[in-house]
Protein backbone atom coordinates (compact mmCIF):
# COMPACT_ATOMS: atom_id res chain seq x y z
CA UNK A 1 0.00 0.00 0.00
CA UNK A 2 1.53 3.47 -0.94
CA UNK A 3 1.42 5.94 1.70
CA UNK A 4 -1.09 8.23 0.66
CA UNK A 5 -3.34 5.43 1.13
CA UNK A 6 -1.63 4.75 4.91
CA UNK A 7 -2.15 8.06 6.02
CA UNK A 8 -6.51 7.98 4.61
CA UNK A 9 -6.70 4.97 6.78
CA UNK A 10 -4.99 6.46 10.07
CA UNK A 11 -6.75 9.34 9.47
CA UNK A 12 -9.91 7.24 10.83
CA UNK A 13 -8.19 6.17 13.87
CA UNK A 14 -7.76 9.87 15.08
CA UNK A 15 -10.00 11.81 17.14
CA UNK A 16 -10.68 15.21 18.10
CA UNK A 17 -9.58 17.00 21.44
CA UNK A 18 -9.77 20.05 21.96
CA UNK A 19 -7.09 22.54 22.52
CA UNK A 20 -8.25 24.62 25.77
CA UNK A 21 -10.68 25.73 28.15
CA UNK A 22 -11.53 21.71 29.92
CA UNK A 23 -13.62 21.04 32.69
CA UNK A 24 -11.54 18.51 34.52
CA UNK A 25 -13.45 15.37 36.55
CA UNK A 26 -11.75 13.14 38.74
CA UNK A 27 -11.19 9.54 39.27
CA UNK A 28 -12.35 8.13 42.57
CA UNK A 29 -9.39 6.13 42.31
CA UNK A 30 -6.57 8.31 41.01
CA UNK A 31 -7.22 10.57 44.04
CA UNK A 32 -7.32 7.95 46.59
CA UNK A 33 -4.30 5.80 45.30
CA UNK A 34 -1.69 7.82 43.42
CA UNK A 35 -3.30 11.55 43.67
CA UNK A 36 -0.11 13.40 42.74
CA UNK A 37 -0.95 12.13 39.33
CA UNK A 38 -4.22 14.46 39.03
CA UNK A 39 -2.30 17.17 41.02
CA UNK A 40 0.67 17.36 38.06
CA UNK A 41 -1.94 17.39 35.20
CA UNK A 42 -3.73 20.29 36.50
CA UNK A 43 0.03 21.89 37.65
CA UNK A 44 1.29 20.59 33.85
CA UNK A 45 -2.09 22.15 32.19
CA UNK A 46 -2.17 25.42 34.07
CA UNK A 47 1.58 26.60 34.98
CA UNK A 48 3.39 24.58 32.05
CA UNK A 49 1.11 24.56 28.99
CA UNK A 50 -0.76 27.62 30.34
CA UNK A 51 -4.18 26.47 29.33
CA UNK A 52 -7.65 26.86 31.37
CA UNK A 53 -8.88 23.79 33.57
CA UNK A 54 -11.74 24.17 35.71
CA UNK A 55 -12.49 21.84 38.37
CA UNK A 56 -15.58 22.11 40.30
CA UNK A 57 -15.63 20.38 43.96
CA UNK A 58 -18.95 19.95 43.90
CA UNK A 59 -18.36 17.11 40.91
CA UNK A 60 -19.00 13.51 42.65
CA UNK A 61 -18.32 9.54 41.53
CA UNK A 62 -19.59 8.84 38.42
CA UNK A 63 -20.93 5.83 40.24
CA UNK A 64 -18.90 3.56 37.51
CA UNK A 65 -17.93 1.00 40.58
CA UNK A 66 -21.65 0.81 41.57
CA UNK A 67 -22.60 0.56 38.35
CA UNK A 68 -19.84 -2.14 36.75
CA UNK A 69 -21.01 -4.59 40.13
CA UNK A 70 -24.79 -4.07 39.25
CA UNK A 71 -25.60 -1.94 42.52
CA UNK A 72 -26.51 1.64 40.54
CA UNK A 73 -29.58 1.27 38.36
CA UNK A 74 -28.83 2.92 34.85
CA UNK A 75 -31.30 5.94 35.41
CA UNK A 76 -29.62 7.02 38.51
CA UNK A 77 -25.89 6.90 36.46
CA UNK A 78 -27.53 9.05 33.82
CA UNK A 79 -28.98 10.96 36.07
CA UNK A 80 -25.83 11.73 38.10
CA UNK A 81 -23.72 11.97 34.72
CA UNK A 82 -26.24 14.43 33.39
CA UNK A 83 -25.12 16.46 37.01
CA UNK A 84 -22.01 16.31 36.21
CA UNK A 85 -22.62 18.01 32.55
CA UNK A 86 -24.79 20.71 34.25
CA UNK A 87 -21.71 21.78 36.49
CA UNK A 88 -20.06 22.37 33.65
CA UNK A 89 -22.59 24.54 31.76
CA UNK A 90 -23.14 26.28 34.85
CA UNK A 91 -19.38 27.01 34.85
CA UNK A 92 -19.24 27.80 30.94
CA UNK A 93 -17.06 25.12 29.72
CA UNK A 94 -18.11 23.13 26.49
CA UNK A 95 -15.01 21.00 26.88
CA UNK A 96 -14.97 17.84 29.05
CA UNK A 97 -11.23 15.85 30.37
CA UNK A 98 -12.25 12.43 32.49
CA UNK A 99 -9.55 11.57 34.63
CA UNK A 100 -10.69 8.38 34.52
CA UNK A 101 -10.69 5.30 32.02
CA UNK A 102 -14.19 3.81 33.91
CA UNK A 103 -15.56 6.95 33.67
CA UNK A 104 -14.82 7.81 30.22
CA UNK A 105 -16.19 4.45 29.29
CA UNK A 106 -19.00 5.37 31.00
CA UNK A 107 -19.74 9.12 29.85
CA UNK A 108 -18.72 7.63 26.14
CA UNK A 109 -21.61 4.54 26.71
CA UNK A 110 -24.23 7.55 27.82
CA UNK A 111 -23.69 9.75 25.14
CA UNK A 112 -24.05 7.13 22.88
CA UNK A 113 -27.58 5.45 24.82
CA UNK A 114 -28.62 8.99 24.36
CA UNK A 115 -27.73 9.01 21.00
CA UNK A 116 -29.34 5.96 19.70
CA UNK A 117 -32.56 6.26 22.31
CA UNK A 118 -33.75 9.98 22.45
CA UNK A 119 -36.06 8.91 25.06
CA UNK A 120 -33.95 8.20 27.41
CA UNK A 121 -32.45 11.72 27.36
CA UNK A 122 -35.62 13.21 27.60
CA UNK A 123 -36.46 11.21 31.02
CA UNK A 124 -32.31 12.19 31.98
CA UNK A 125 -33.11 15.72 31.47
CA UNK A 126 -36.70 15.79 33.57
CA UNK A 127 -35.04 13.29 36.50
CA UNK A 128 -32.43 15.35 37.28
CA UNK A 129 -34.32 18.70 36.80
CA UNK A 130 -37.02 17.17 39.14
CA UNK A 131 -34.04 16.52 41.82
CA UNK A 132 -32.07 19.66 41.40
CA UNK A 133 -33.54 22.01 39.28
CA UNK A 134 -30.29 21.54 37.26
CA UNK A 135 -30.46 21.75 33.39
CA UNK A 136 -27.55 20.33 30.88
CA UNK A 137 -26.48 20.46 27.52
CA UNK A 138 -23.66 17.36 26.08
CA UNK A 139 -20.43 18.41 25.49
CA UNK A 140 -18.79 19.84 22.50
CA UNK A 141 -15.79 17.67 23.14
CA UNK A 142 -15.04 14.52 25.26
CA UNK A 143 -11.39 13.32 25.56
CA UNK A 144 -9.17 11.34 28.46
CA UNK A 145 -6.55 13.02 30.24
CA UNK A 146 -4.21 10.43 28.71
CA UNK A 147 -6.30 12.22 25.28
CA UNK A 148 -4.98 15.84 26.34
CA UNK A 149 -1.39 14.87 27.43
CA UNK A 150 -1.15 12.62 23.73
CA UNK A 151 -2.16 16.26 21.61
CA UNK A 152 0.54 18.13 23.69
CA UNK A 153 3.38 15.22 23.90
CA UNK A 154 5.39 17.35 21.30
CA UNK A 155 5.55 20.23 23.42
CA UNK A 156 6.36 18.68 26.51
CA UNK A 157 9.29 16.52 24.39
CA UNK A 158 10.45 20.24 23.43
CA UNK A 159 10.61 21.65 26.91
CA UNK A 160 12.07 17.85 28.49
CA UNK A 161 15.03 17.83 30.74
CA UNK A 162 14.86 13.68 30.83
CA UNK A 163 14.50 11.10 27.97
CA UNK A 164 13.45 7.97 27.96
CA UNK A 165 17.00 6.89 27.59
CA UNK A 166 18.93 4.54 30.04
CA UNK A 167 21.55 7.05 30.93
CA UNK A 168 24.64 4.31 31.32
CA UNK A 169 24.01 2.40 28.06
CA UNK A 170 22.69 5.14 26.18
CA UNK A 171 19.67 2.50 24.85
CA UNK A 172 16.24 3.85 25.00
CA UNK A 173 14.20 1.80 27.89
CA UNK A 174 11.96 -1.18 27.39
CA UNK A 175 8.68 0.37 27.81
CA UNK A 176 5.42 -1.61 27.83
CA UNK A 177 2.14 0.98 27.26
CA UNK A 178 -0.76 -1.11 28.76
CA UNK A 179 -4.29 1.08 27.59
CA UNK A 180 -7.13 0.27 29.66
CA UNK A 181 -10.42 -2.05 28.57
CA UNK A 182 -12.89 0.89 28.81
CA UNK A 183 -10.82 3.42 26.70
CA UNK A 184 -10.76 1.80 23.45
CA UNK A 185 -12.18 -1.27 23.42
CA UNK A 186 -15.94 -0.43 24.03
CA UNK A 187 -16.06 2.08 21.47
CA UNK A 188 -13.20 2.23 19.46
CA UNK A 189 -13.73 5.59 17.77
CA UNK A 190 -13.20 7.08 20.89
CA UNK A 191 -9.61 6.22 20.98
CA UNK A 192 -6.54 7.74 19.37
CA UNK A 193 -5.79 4.34 17.55
CA UNK A 194 -8.53 2.65 18.39
CA UNK A 195 -8.74 -0.76 19.36
CA UNK A 196 -6.63 -2.00 16.91
CA UNK A 197 -3.82 0.24 17.10
CA UNK A 198 -4.12 2.42 20.39
CA UNK A 199 -1.57 4.99 20.08
CA UNK A 200 -2.08 6.89 23.19
CA UNK A 201 0.46 5.60 25.17
CA UNK A 202 3.08 4.63 22.28
CA UNK A 203 2.83 8.28 20.98
CA UNK A 204 4.09 9.78 24.46
CA UNK A 205 7.14 6.99 24.76
CA UNK A 206 7.92 7.28 20.67
CA UNK A 207 7.95 11.28 21.71
CA UNK A 208 9.87 11.27 24.89
CA UNK A 209 12.68 8.33 23.55
CA UNK A 210 11.73 5.72 24.70
CA UNK A 211 10.64 1.87 22.89
CA UNK A 212 8.01 0.34 22.96
CA UNK A 213 8.00 -3.57 23.79
CA UNK A 214 5.35 -5.42 21.53
CA UNK A 215 4.79 -8.63 23.29
CA UNK A 216 2.18 -11.74 23.12
CA UNK A 217 -0.50 -10.89 25.48
CA UNK A 218 -0.15 -6.48 25.08
CA UNK A 219 -3.52 -5.88 24.51
CA UNK A 220 -4.91 -8.62 27.59
CA UNK A 221 -6.78 -7.20 30.56
CA UNK A 222 -5.17 -6.60 33.60
CA UNK A 223 -7.32 -7.92 35.07
CA UNK A 224 -9.15 -4.75 37.20
CA UNK A 225 -12.85 -6.29 35.10
CA UNK A 226 -14.68 -5.66 38.63
CA UNK A 227 -16.15 -8.75 38.63
CA UNK A 228 -13.03 -10.63 39.38
CA UNK A 229 -12.11 -8.73 41.82
CA UNK A 230 -15.12 -7.13 44.10
CA UNK A 231 -15.40 -10.55 45.61
CA UNK A 232 -12.26 -11.36 47.47
CA UNK A 233 -12.56 -15.39 46.76
CA UNK A 234 -12.74 -14.28 42.99
CA UNK A 235 -9.92 -12.29 43.35
CA UNK A 236 -7.42 -15.07 41.61
CA UNK A 237 -8.97 -14.39 38.23
CA UNK A 238 -7.79 -10.99 38.59
CA UNK A 239 -4.12 -11.59 39.55
CA UNK A 240 -4.15 -14.61 37.07
CA UNK A 241 -4.84 -11.41 34.42
CA UNK A 242 -1.29 -9.65 35.73
CA UNK A 243 0.44 -12.98 35.93
CA UNK A 244 -0.37 -13.59 32.30
CA UNK A 245 0.67 -10.31 31.24
CA UNK A 246 3.96 -9.70 32.85
CA UNK A 247 4.98 -13.57 32.30
CA UNK A 248 4.66 -13.01 28.36
CA UNK A 249 6.36 -9.39 29.00
CA UNK A 250 9.11 -10.76 31.06
CA UNK A 251 11.23 -11.54 27.98
CA UNK A 252 11.77 -8.63 26.78
CA UNK A 253 13.33 -7.12 29.72
CA UNK A 254 10.57 -4.38 30.57
CA UNK A 255 12.08 -1.23 32.80
CA UNK A 256 8.64 0.50 32.77
CA UNK A 257 4.67 -0.65 32.49
CA UNK A 258 3.03 2.61 31.15
CA UNK A 259 -0.84 2.81 32.16
CA UNK A 260 -3.60 5.22 31.18
CA UNK A 261 -6.43 3.62 33.27
CA UNK A 262 -6.51 4.08 37.66
CA UNK A 263 -7.36 0.16 37.52
CA UNK A 264 -4.56 -1.18 35.34
CA UNK A 265 -1.89 1.20 37.70
CA UNK A 266 -3.38 0.16 40.62
CA UNK A 267 -3.73 -3.91 40.14
CA UNK A 268 -0.43 -4.51 37.92
CA UNK A 269 1.42 -2.75 40.72
CA UNK A 270 -0.17 -4.44 43.48
CA UNK A 271 -0.45 -7.81 42.05
CA UNK A 272 3.06 -7.55 41.72
CA UNK A 273 3.78 -7.48 45.49
CA UNK A 274 1.15 -10.40 45.73
CA UNK A 275 2.28 -12.74 43.16
CA UNK A 276 5.46 -12.16 45.04
CA UNK A 277 4.76 -13.46 48.17
CA UNK A 278 2.51 -16.07 46.92
CA UNK A 279 5.07 -17.83 44.49
CA UNK A 280 8.37 -15.46 44.67
CA UNK A 281 7.79 -14.47 41.38
CA UNK A 282 9.27 -11.15 39.78
CA UNK A 283 9.59 -10.39 36.26
CA UNK A 284 11.93 -6.87 35.44
CA UNK A 285 15.58 -7.80 34.79
CA UNK A 286 17.68 -8.73 38.34
CA UNK A 287 15.16 -9.96 39.75
CA UNK A 288 13.47 -6.70 40.43
CA UNK A 289 9.97 -5.76 39.98
CA UNK A 290 8.42 -3.44 37.04
CA UNK A 291 7.65 -0.01 38.24
CA UNK A 292 3.94 1.24 36.89
CA UNK A 293 3.27 4.82 36.08
CA UNK A 294 0.77 6.79 34.96
CA UNK A 295 1.60 8.88 31.87
CA UNK A 296 1.19 12.24 34.37
CA UNK A 297 4.20 10.64 36.23
CA UNK A 298 6.25 10.08 33.11
CA UNK A 299 5.54 13.11 31.73
CA UNK A 300 6.48 14.87 35.23
CA UNK A 301 9.77 13.23 35.08
CA UNK A 302 10.20 13.83 31.53
CA UNK A 303 9.63 17.32 32.55
CA UNK A 304 12.56 17.39 35.44
CA UNK A 305 9.77 17.57 38.38
CA UNK A 306 10.87 16.22 41.91
CA UNK A 307 9.73 12.31 41.65
CA UNK A 308 8.32 12.74 45.47
CA UNK A 309 6.25 15.92 44.29
CA UNK A 310 4.59 13.42 41.42
CA UNK A 311 3.73 10.93 44.19
CA UNK A 312 5.62 7.83 42.48
CA UNK A 313 6.28 6.74 45.63
CA UNK A 314 2.83 5.54 46.68
CA UNK A 315 3.01 2.58 44.16
CA UNK A 316 3.94 -0.55 45.79
CA UNK A 317 6.82 -1.27 43.07
CA UNK A 318 8.97 1.31 44.04
CA UNK A 319 10.74 3.46 40.77
CA UNK A 320 14.67 3.80 42.13
CA UNK A 321 15.79 1.20 39.70
CA UNK A 322 13.98 3.46 37.17
CA UNK A 323 15.35 6.60 37.94
CA UNK A 324 18.75 5.69 38.25
CA UNK A 325 18.76 4.24 34.80
CA UNK A 326 17.21 7.82 33.92
CA UNK A 327 20.11 9.43 35.42
CA UNK A 328 17.45 11.13 37.89
CA UNK A 329 18.98 12.35 40.79
CA UNK A 330 16.75 11.88 44.08
CA UNK A 331 17.00 12.44 48.18
CA UNK A 332 15.86 9.15 49.49
CA UNK A 333 15.60 10.74 52.86
CA UNK A 334 12.42 13.11 51.65
CA UNK A 335 10.44 10.42 50.10
CA UNK A 336 7.99 10.34 52.58
CA UNK A 337 8.24 13.62 54.11
CA UNK A 338 5.18 15.94 53.80
CA UNK A 339 5.87 19.23 52.13
CA UNK A 340 6.81 20.94 55.31
CA UNK A 341 9.40 18.73 56.05
CA UNK A 342 7.60 16.56 58.78
CA UNK A 343 8.13 12.86 58.32
CA UNK A 344 5.44 10.65 57.31
CA UNK A 345 4.72 6.94 58.67
CA UNK A 346 6.74 4.47 56.43
CA UNK A 347 4.73 2.56 54.20
CA UNK A 348 5.23 -1.83 55.03
CA UNK A 349 6.57 -4.15 52.65
CA UNK A 350 7.42 -2.01 49.66
CA UNK A 351 9.43 -3.57 46.65
CA UNK A 352 12.31 -2.62 44.84
CA UNK A 353 13.64 -0.12 47.30
CA UNK B 1 -4.91 -21.21 50.28
CA UNK B 2 -2.64 -18.32 51.56
CA UNK B 3 -3.23 -15.35 53.59
CA UNK B 4 -4.65 -13.26 50.89
CA UNK B 5 -8.13 -15.21 51.05
CA UNK B 6 -7.60 -15.97 47.14
CA UNK B 7 -4.76 -18.14 45.22
CA UNK B 8 -4.01 -17.32 41.52
CA UNK B 9 -6.14 -19.09 39.53
CA UNK B 10 -3.95 -21.27 36.86
CA UNK B 11 -4.86 -20.24 32.96
CA UNK B 12 -6.17 -23.42 31.19
CA UNK B 13 -4.29 -23.32 28.20
CA UNK B 14 -1.57 -25.44 26.67
CA UNK B 15 1.97 -23.93 25.99
CA UNK B 16 3.39 -25.69 23.36
CA UNK B 17 6.33 -23.43 23.83
CA UNK B 18 7.40 -24.23 27.47
CA UNK B 19 5.78 -27.69 27.84
CA UNK B 20 8.61 -30.38 27.25
CA UNK B 21 7.87 -33.02 24.13
CA UNK B 22 10.75 -34.97 25.02
CA UNK B 23 8.84 -37.84 26.25
CA UNK B 24 6.59 -37.79 23.17
CA UNK B 25 9.55 -37.47 20.70
CA UNK B 26 11.02 -40.47 22.26
CA UNK B 27 8.37 -42.35 22.14
CA UNK B 28 7.62 -41.07 18.31
CA UNK B 29 10.86 -42.50 17.36
CA UNK B 30 11.56 -45.52 18.73
CA UNK B 31 7.15 -46.64 18.11
CA UNK B 32 6.21 -44.75 15.14
CA UNK B 33 2.96 -46.24 15.29
CA UNK B 34 2.40 -43.42 17.99
CA UNK B 35 1.72 -41.33 15.45
CA UNK B 36 -1.22 -43.14 14.45
CA UNK B 37 -3.32 -42.88 16.82
CA UNK B 38 -6.31 -40.74 16.46
CA UNK B 39 -7.71 -40.80 20.19
CA UNK B 40 -10.79 -42.98 19.05
CA UNK B 41 -10.73 -44.43 22.97
CA UNK B 42 -11.15 -47.72 22.05
CA UNK B 43 -8.01 -48.53 24.10
CA UNK B 44 -9.65 -46.96 27.65
CA UNK B 45 -13.16 -49.05 26.89
CA UNK B 46 -11.36 -52.32 26.40
CA UNK B 47 -8.73 -51.37 29.24
CA UNK B 48 -8.93 -54.01 32.53
CA UNK B 49 -7.00 -51.65 34.37
CA UNK B 50 -9.61 -48.78 33.65
CA UNK B 51 -12.21 -50.94 35.28
CA UNK B 52 -10.68 -50.36 38.73
CA UNK B 53 -8.57 -46.89 38.58
CA UNK B 54 -9.09 -43.96 37.13
CA UNK B 55 -6.85 -44.81 33.99
CA UNK B 56 -7.18 -43.90 30.60
CA UNK B 57 -4.52 -44.87 27.71
CA UNK B 58 -6.51 -42.15 25.57
CA UNK B 59 -5.87 -39.30 27.68
CA UNK B 60 -2.39 -40.90 28.37
CA UNK B 61 -1.82 -40.73 24.74
CA UNK B 62 -2.65 -36.75 24.53
CA UNK B 63 -0.82 -35.41 27.86
CA UNK B 64 2.07 -37.24 26.37
CA UNK B 65 1.99 -35.44 22.73
CA UNK B 66 1.32 -31.39 24.20
CA UNK B 67 4.07 -32.18 26.46
CA UNK B 68 1.87 -32.57 29.98
CA UNK B 69 4.12 -35.15 31.43
CA UNK B 70 3.75 -34.34 35.04
CA UNK B 71 1.16 -36.44 36.24
CA UNK B 72 2.44 -39.42 33.80
CA UNK B 73 4.86 -41.38 35.61
CA UNK B 74 2.05 -42.09 38.60
CA UNK B 75 -0.48 -43.06 36.28
CA UNK B 76 1.31 -44.98 33.90
CA UNK B 77 1.98 -47.34 36.74
CA UNK B 78 -1.59 -48.37 36.69
CA UNK B 79 -1.29 -50.37 33.69
CA UNK B 80 -0.92 -54.09 33.93
CA UNK B 81 0.21 -54.84 30.72
CA UNK B 82 -2.51 -56.79 29.65
CA UNK B 83 -2.19 -55.93 25.86
CA UNK B 84 -6.05 -55.67 25.26
CA UNK B 85 -5.56 -51.83 23.94
CA UNK B 86 -2.90 -53.52 21.12
CA UNK B 87 -5.64 -55.89 20.03
CA UNK B 88 -8.58 -53.58 19.77
CA UNK B 89 -6.73 -51.00 18.33
CA UNK B 90 -8.46 -49.81 15.24
CA UNK B 91 -5.21 -47.97 13.99
CA UNK B 92 -2.64 -50.61 14.48
CA UNK B 93 -0.96 -49.01 17.74
CA UNK B 94 1.56 -50.75 18.97
CA UNK B 95 0.12 -49.10 22.76
CA UNK B 96 2.07 -52.14 24.97
CA UNK B 97 5.12 -50.79 23.73
CA UNK B 98 3.86 -47.27 24.01
CA UNK B 99 3.83 -47.79 27.78
CA UNK B 100 6.48 -49.27 28.56
CA UNK B 101 8.49 -46.42 26.38
CA UNK B 102 7.00 -44.02 28.25
CA UNK B 103 7.98 -45.54 30.80
CA UNK B 104 11.54 -45.55 29.81
CA UNK B 105 11.66 -42.29 28.45
CA UNK B 106 9.99 -41.03 31.87
CA UNK B 107 13.12 -42.40 34.00
CA UNK B 108 15.76 -41.53 31.16
CA UNK B 109 14.23 -37.68 31.14
CA UNK B 110 14.45 -37.37 35.52
CA UNK B 111 18.14 -38.32 34.67
CA UNK B 112 18.33 -36.09 31.96
CA UNK B 113 19.27 -38.82 29.56
CA UNK B 114 16.69 -38.41 26.71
Amino acid sequence: MNKEGKKKIWSDYQKEIADDHFFYVRSCIRQSFFPGSEQFFLNLMRNVLKKDVYENPAHTTCTGIGYHSDIVPSATIMTVIARHFALMKEAGYKNIAISCVTSFGLYTEILETWKHFPSELAKTREYLYKATGREFDIPENLAHTSDIIYKFRDEIAARAKVLLVNKETGEPLNIVEHIGCHYAKMFPKSGIGGAEFPHVLSGMIDAWGGKVIDYPERRHCCGFGFRQYLVQANRGYSVANTAKKFSSMKPFKPDLVLTNCPGCSMFMDRWQYTIKEMEGLTYGVNGESVPVLTYEELAGLVLGFNPWDLGIQYHMVQSEPLLRKLGIEFDPGDKFKTKDGHQMPLPQNLINV
Amino acid sequence: MSRFGFTITKARFIDYESNDRRISEYISEMEPSFLRCIECGCCSATCTAAGFTKFSLRELNILIKRGENKEINKTIRKCMLCGKCTLVCPRGVNTRNVITLAKEAYQKAENHAV
